[in-house]
């Protein structure tokens, strides 16, 4: 039942604890009773809505920097990684494997802003060794979804047998 | 010219499609939401899509033998038996047609002919009768009832056997009410078609889509292999209509009888699509899962709906139909869809259009998004209350 619930809230966070109840077949207090559980859990750690900015006015810039980072004594990454996640423009942060160690992806208002932050920010921490940034010029799928293209126009006859 | 000469007997008796009908119909309106639609709400899936790509990139256009391609019919053997324990002879054994519907047409011409009784449980597909009038067999219908799920009652299968009755259809998950037959069930029909030396064509195109318990092929019965021509495809569990992809299974003197008109109509099924069915079979498992999974989701929420409405419906098994009484409306199902349809543009399909004892009830398929089957509901508990 819990990973039934999960998948319907992370396609829809809309869902009613009500819907979901019908759909999985359990009652409308165990839904809600798991879901309160879950997000105690940071099972559930947000409910967000994914917005496809392109189609608005608002003028934003995505990066992704790859971080190469000599890891610390004792601490490994972790130390490093959370120097840079505490920085609001920093929307993610993964350890990689392959040929650099921390994945960083940064949304600013301009270019500049980004490379700024880059070469006075990141680049300065200790225990970075390099950076490469680049810039992300359109998105086509994010989390599962296709933004742009051509909609899937609905072909099927309204009745068939 | 005087066409009643020219056309065929045999084909001016087929009475004109009630669903052709209904379609027509729905043309003329606007902004509708459809629960008419006997196919998945999906695309086919992308490996599948992108595995037909490959193939003519590859240059694989041309014919296969008319049984198909071997190593497709291998596959569906180990499906076939992998998922339901019947066990197949790849090289004779198997046919792969041109959609079940082409199946359905062969197997009943193999089987019938003037003076032979096809027993047809009803509500019933729409497409076996026809077939079976072509033929020039007698089609004798055995009501199905709500208060028993729709499922084949033996009592009443047993009532219609006559000595001429020779062919008994089963389609379970059943279009168009979503009834499953459990192993008990089947084994009784089993026992009497062994008493009256009965041959079966079980249309399980729908076996995927069965939700609470696990399926039960007909062919998997004591002693009902030999008596069966098993008919599946991939139109339903791989969202692959368009394909038109099927196959039938069953002891090698019928397929080789039904292949005999298959060469000489058909030749063989498009290759493409072949190809696809191939890889659907060899990696289509979890693309399936999810969509059977989601299936399941929406006919909760649109049995629990409707009951709601005030239109007394079962809880089907299988499928993605549901069919609810629409009596306590005192309308007609034609009356009640048409006007559902035209007052607040929802389609549904009429049950009488799937045989007589259908009257009093719609089917509802939730093949549909979520949001359109809400929105569906909506409107129809507003259309209910204004009559």
């Amino acid at each position: 039942m819990e990973n039934e619930i999960l998948e319907l809230l992370e396609n829809n966070s809309n869902l009613a604890p009500e819907d979901i109840a019908t759909m999985i077949g359990a009652s409308v207090e165990e839904v809600k009773d798991k879901i309160t559980e879950l997000e105690a859990d940071n099972v559930i750690v947000k409910y967000n809505t994914l917005i496809d900015w392109d189609k608005t006015s608002r003028e934003t810039v995505t990066a992704f920097i790859d971080v190469k980072v000599t890891p610390e004594r004792d601490l490994g990454f972790d130390a490093v990684a959370k120097r840079i996640y505490k920085f609001p423009e920093v929307k993610s942060v993964y350890l990689m494997s392959g040929g650099y160690d921390l994945s960083v992806e940064v949304e600013d208002r301009t270019m500049k802003e980004v490379a700024l932050f880059v070469a006075e920010k990141l680049a300065t921490i200790d225990h970075i060794n390099s950076t490469s940034t680049h810039f992300m010029l359109k998105t086509y799928k994010k989390d599962g979804v296709v933004f742009k293209g051509e909609q899937q126009e609905n072909e099927r006859l309204a009745v068939s047998p | 010219m005087n066409w009643e000469q020219v056309i065929s007997k045999k084909v001016q008796d087929i009475p004109p499609s009630g669903i052709r009908k209904f379609f027509d119909l729905v043309s003329e309106v606007d902004d509708v939401i459809s629960l008419g639609v006997g196919e998945p709400d999906h695309v086919t899936p992308w490996h599948v899509r992108e595995a037909a790509y490959y193939s003519l990139e590859k240059g694989h256009t041309m014919y296969t033998s008319n049984y198909g391609l071997l190593e497709l019919r291998e596959e569906i053997n180990k499906y076939l038996e992998s998922s339901f324990g019947v066990d197949y002879n790849p090289d004779d054994q198997i046919l792969v047609t041109v959609g079940v519907s082409e199946a359905v047409d062969l197997a009943l011409r193999t089987l019938l002919e003037e003076g032979d009784e096809l027993l047809l449980p009803e509500p019933s597909y729409v497409s076996y009768q026809p077939a079976a009038q072509l033929t020039g067999a007698d089609v004798v219908k055995v009501p199905t009832k709500q208060e028993n799920n729709f499922k084949l009652d033996p009592k009443e299968l047993e009532k219609a056997i006559t000595s001429q009755s020779k062919v008994l259809i089963l389609c379970y998950p059943n279009n168009p009410t979503g009834a499953v037959m459990s192993e008990d069930e089947l084994k009784e029909i089993a026992a009497l078609v062994k008493k009256h030396d009965l041959f079966v064509l079980a249309d399980e195109i729908y076996a995927e889509l069965t939700y609470d318990d696990s399926y039960t092929s007909f062919a998997s019965l004591d002693g009902m292999k030999e008596r069966t021509v098993l008919l599946n495809g991939f139109s339903k569990a791989y969202a692959m209509t368009g394909w038109r992809i099927g196959y039938a299974a069953a002891p090698e003197p019928i397929i080789n009888a039904m292949m005999k008109i298959h060469q000489y109509t058909m030749l063989c099924a498009p290759i493409v699509s072949q190809n696809a069915a191939l890889e659907a079979l060899r990696n289509g498992n979890q693309e399936k899962d999810k969509m059977v999974k989601s299936y399941k989701q929406r006919r909760n929420v649109i049995v629990k709906g409707l009951n709601e409405i005030g239109l007394d419906c079962f809880k089907p098994k299988g499928a993605f139909y549901v069919f609810p009484s629409i009596k306590s409306t005192g309308l007609s199902s034609e009356e009640f869809a048409q006007r559902l349809l035209q007052e607040e543009g929802v389609v549904v399909i009429p049950g009488n259009v799937f045989g007589e004892s259908g009257e009093g009830f719609i089917r509802c398929s939730y093949a549909s998004s979520l949001e359109n089957i809400y929105e569906a509901l909506n409107r129809m508990e507003r259309f209910i209350e204004q009559l």
